[in-house]
């Protein structure tokens, strides 16, 4: 019999359905903090979980080696280490692996063994960023569909995740996230209905350095899973939230939009919105949207999607499911509920809803300055939040 | 000689309510019923009667009553009473036996083993009352990737040639001289209002409706009929016809009483000649010959229309899909076995092809497998009854069907299956004038737009319970849809789950 600790989606369900708490809290000029904050922000919503799901992506994590693959991975048994290092030595170079320190609680039961190791990628020298972020998808890809007791899940360069089954404060105890620091922060705490619950199936989902949080259900799984698999992704864990980070990768990273038209993407404006631009742009919304109509998200959700230096907040077009943004200073905040990120920073300078499928964007390119800067700015920096306003 | 069949039906008119208006008498066009001047009744001639309900419908007392004929052969599972009275009929004429509409053989329907799914909890279902949903869908290859200029404010990459439809279902192909003008108009029409397209069919387009001609898809059929520069360039989409799902693998016969002086003019045939239509189009022998041609229409209107390309739905769509859309095809049309004709050999329409569901499944499903999905639209015809056929036909795959039945019932057919005689009762599928003129185009435009207006708000409505808000969203999204009632083999290839797994 197959064990439940080992799969995701047991009962061999469409997809994965589950509801959660995300959370997110970047400083847009770079400077890095500890995850203590995080983890309180995440605690207070502790009901929105049932304690089978939490997980941290951390970004700026490891300085010292920023240009390297961070993979980690998570074990089943001591075998499955030895084949998998055999497996890493012959396809990359090791420059470090270490097991991930941990501080046993009473709270978690069962963890796998999880390691990290810094790699480059083999015969890479001279391959371009492109290629070499190609073949370690590849590689990914191939271990989480072949391997049957190891389990990547994380594989960016300075960052990782950390996730696990258990309540989100629980996870960050375990992997004693208050002694790390990073620029960039998102969080999890997961309600699934219908999994025993797998520690490769909590959020964040990731794939080199995109990580995807998400509350929601997306009801056109079926199609953009299947249109990615036109493009090899293979959702292995017939989780909606891995088509996004998918989708994003394709989107981002193959065919070089930025995240504001990535956005735009997988939420799309109207037809009726796209009507009302002027003529350029809607020659453009139209287009993307006959293009790539089979990744717009539909049905309620709501994600935060990260990478190196820059975090996305995103609802849904009809925004079903909620989100917050907040901001103080140098700090952007996106949380479920606004009270987490009171609880964190009680007084901030500005708050707000955004509307259904606007995209809210903090950026390491583009720091936030309070005094100068409004969340709306944010949403319009490309002139196209405006125009797209539903109100 | 003296046949040996029985009345299909039996005529009853309850005497009491009979007022002898003769109402009957002149609305059949079968010379079912007439007047005995002597004893100033009305009788019937049952045996002409096809069973269309047009005397019923217009009895002014409803005095009439059309039901089958009763009176059985003695039972026997094999020798039917149609085995038996086709037999009777070939020995009587010596000929095929011609019919009309799509087969009305049993085959399995698999949009009846099909069901569709609905939010619960988890997911909150959507009310097309409150929020927007979105039927728009466009028609056209569309390329692998945008690329966008190096400031991201426009595109690069140009997109032609996109067919935009309001609603995802289009009229399909019907000539003018196969239905009446009036019907075609109505068509046309109601494609117009609601945003649609139709289609001319195999006859070439009447110089009246070419004031529909944007909303027109202009079909480019073995004959030739009615094919100019002018009519290809007019039209929004050009289609080539290679078969149709009544009639895989046959020809066209317009008989040349139907070839009135309008029909000719608009074939461009002389007036009475049979209007025939080769089984193969002669300059197609191969995939490649296709190509030549998708792309002579393509040269001929200047690469400023989409090319369509109509297979009748047969055993190895798959492949043949993939070789079209290869050759060049902008939009795919798979007309299934249960689609329907104005004329067909009736071992051909009840013996010949495969039924569309099985057909849209497995061409979805090579299309994507090979990576060209995109490149080409997929329409499916053939026997698409109501919306809920429509949903599920895009949940496995398709962009958008065609009705044909669906909008002559709408005009007043009542599937009788007599369309080969030129004798249609209800004026739809007749050129013969005093009948035609039963379709009024102004009411059988709004009973065809009424129709299209509630099948879009009924597929609103699903797509809201499903929590979907965009049609594209449902396309190709195989997990909207449960089987009931149907083999391993059969589910695998629809690419469904069984219901309640």
């Amino acid at each position: 019999m197959e064990k439940l600790d080992k799969i995701n989606n047991f009962y061999h369900d469409d997809k994965v359905i589950d509801a959660c708490s995300i959370f997110g809290m970047m400083d847009t000029s770079g400077k890095c903090f500890s995850g203590k904050h995080i983890t309180r922000a995440i605690a207070n919503m502790h009901d929105r979980g049932n304690g089978l799901g939490g997980g941290f992506a951390v970004y700026g994590l490891y300085p010292q080696y920023a240009d390297l693959y961070a993979f980690h991975i998570m074990y089943f048994n001591h075998e499955a280490r030895a084949q998998m290092e055999t497996y890493l030595e012959e396809y990359f170079y090791v420059l470090r692996a270490e097991e991930v320190p941990t501080n046993p609680t009473p709270n978690i039961l069962k963890p796998p063994l999880v390691w990290r190791y810094f790699l480059k990628v083999r015969g890479g020298e001279n391959s371009e960023q492109r290629q070499q972020d190609d073949y370690v998808v590849e590689k990914v890809m191939d271990i989480n569909t072949r391997a049957k007791d190891a389990f990547v899940f994380s594989s960016g360069k300075n960052m990782a995740v950390f996730k696990g089954v258990g309540y989100p404060e629980e996870i960050a105890e375990y992997f004693c996230l208050e002694q790390y620091e990073g620029y960039l922060w998102t969080a999890h705490g997961r309600f699934p209905t219908n999994t025993p619950g797998w520690w490769g199936g909590a959020h964040p989902f990731n794939i080199l350095d995109w990580t995807v949080v998400h509350n929601g259900e997306i009801s056109s799984y079926g199609i953009n899973r299947r249109y990615m698999e036109q493009f090899g992704y293979n959702c292995t864990m017939q989780t909606d939230t891995e088509v996004v980070a998918y989708a994003v990768d394709l989107l981002a990273r193959k065919h070089g939009f930025p995240m504001e038209i990535v956005a735009k993407i997988l939420a799309a404006p109207l037809w009726s919105e796209i009507s009302r631009l002027p003529e350029k742009k809607q020659r453009m919304f139209r287009t993307l949207r006959q293009v790539y109509g089979s990744l717009l998200l539909n049905g309620p959700f709501t994600v935060i999607i990260a990478h190196q230096g820059e975090m996305v907040g995103l609802t849904d077009r009809i925004r079903l499911r909620p989100l917050v943004v907040g901001t103080k200073d140098s700090m952007l905040y996106l949380s479920s509920e606004e009270s987490a990120i009171r609880l964190i920073c009680p007084c901030l300078d500005d708050t707000r809803i955004p509307m259904g499928g606007e995209p809210v964007i903090g950026s390491l390119q583009n720091p936030l300055n309070s005094r100068k800067t409004t969340i709306q700015d944010l949403q319009s920096k490309t002139g196209m939040g405006k125009d797209i306003d539903r109100c | 000689m003296k046949t040996y069949l029985p009345p299909k039906f039996i005529i009853e008119r309850d005497q009491y309510r009979c007022t002898q208006c003769q109402a009957c008498v002149s609305q059949c066009s079968f010379d079912a019923n007439y007047y005995d001047a002597g004893d100033d009744e009305v009788r019937s001639r049952e045996e002409n009667c096809v069973g269309c309900h047009r005397c019923v419908v217009f009895c002014p007392t409803n005095a009439i009553t059309v039901r089958e004929n009763p009176s059985s052969y003695r039972r026997n599972e094999s020798w039917t009473h149609e085995a038996i009275e086709d037999i009777i009929k070939q020995s009587e004429t010596g000929g095929m036996l011609l019919t009309g509409m799509g087969t009305d053989k049993g085959y399995p329907i698999f949009w009846d083993h099909l069901l569709l799914n609905a939010s619960q909890v988890t997911n909150p279902s959507i009310d097309p009352l409150r929020e927007p949903m979105e039927l728009t869908t466009y028609l056209g290859q569309k390329p692998d990737m945008v690329k966008l200029t190096p400031d991201s404010m426009d595109i690069e990459t140009e997109i032609t040639n996109q067919i935009k439809l309001d609603i995802p279902i289009m009229l399909t192909a019907m000539s003018y001289g196969a239905i009446s003008l009036n019907t075609q108009k109505s068509l046309a029409r109601a494609a117009t209002e609601a945003g649609t397209l139709w289609n001319t069919g195999e006859g070439g387009l009447h110089p009246s409706l070419r004031k529909y001609a944007n909303n027109m898809v202009a079909q480019v059929a073995s004959g030739r009929f009615g094919v100019h520069s002018e009519y290809l360039n007019m039209a929004r989409v050009v289609e080539i016809k290679i078969g149709q799902g009544a009639k895989p693998g046959i020809g066209g016969h317009l008989p040349g009483e139907k070839v009135s002086l309008d029909v000719s003019a608009t074939r461009m045939i002389p007036q009475g000649t049979d209007a025939l239509s080769p089984a193969p189009q002669h300059d197609i022998y191969s995939i490649e010959d296709l190509s030549q041609l998708i792309y002579a229409l393509k040269e001929a209107t200047n690469y400023t229309k989409p090319i369509s390309v109509k297979i009748a739905a047969v055993h190895n769509s798959a492949a043949i899909a993939s070789g079209m859309v290869r050759a060049g095809a902008d939009i795919i049309v798979l007309d299934g076995l249960r689609g329907s004709t104005g004329a067909t050999p009736k071992i051909i329409r009840d013996n010949v092809g495969i039924p569309i569901e099985l057909a849209l499944a497995a061409v979805d499903e090579r299309l994507r497998k090979e990576g060209i999905r995109n490149k080409a639209s997929v329409v499916v015809a053939g026997g698409i009854r109501n919306s809920g056929d429509v949903t599920k036909a895009i949940a496995l795959g398709a962009d958008a069907v065609y009705i044909g039945t669906a909008a002559l019932v709408a005009l007043g057919c009542h599937v009788c299956q007599q369309c080969h005689t030129g004798k249609c009762a209800w004026g739809i599928c007749t050129t013969n004038v005093g009948l035609t003129k039963r379709i009024n185009p102004n009411i059988g435009t709004r009973r065809l737009t009424n129709l299209l207006n509630s099948w879009s708000l009924e597929i609103k409505d699903m797509l809201g319970g499903m929590g979907i808000n965009a049609i594209e969203s449902l396309r190709g999204n195989r997990l909207h849809l449960r089987g009931v009632g149907l083999s391993d083999t059969e589910l695998k290839i629809l690419g469904v789950r069984a219901a309640g797994s």
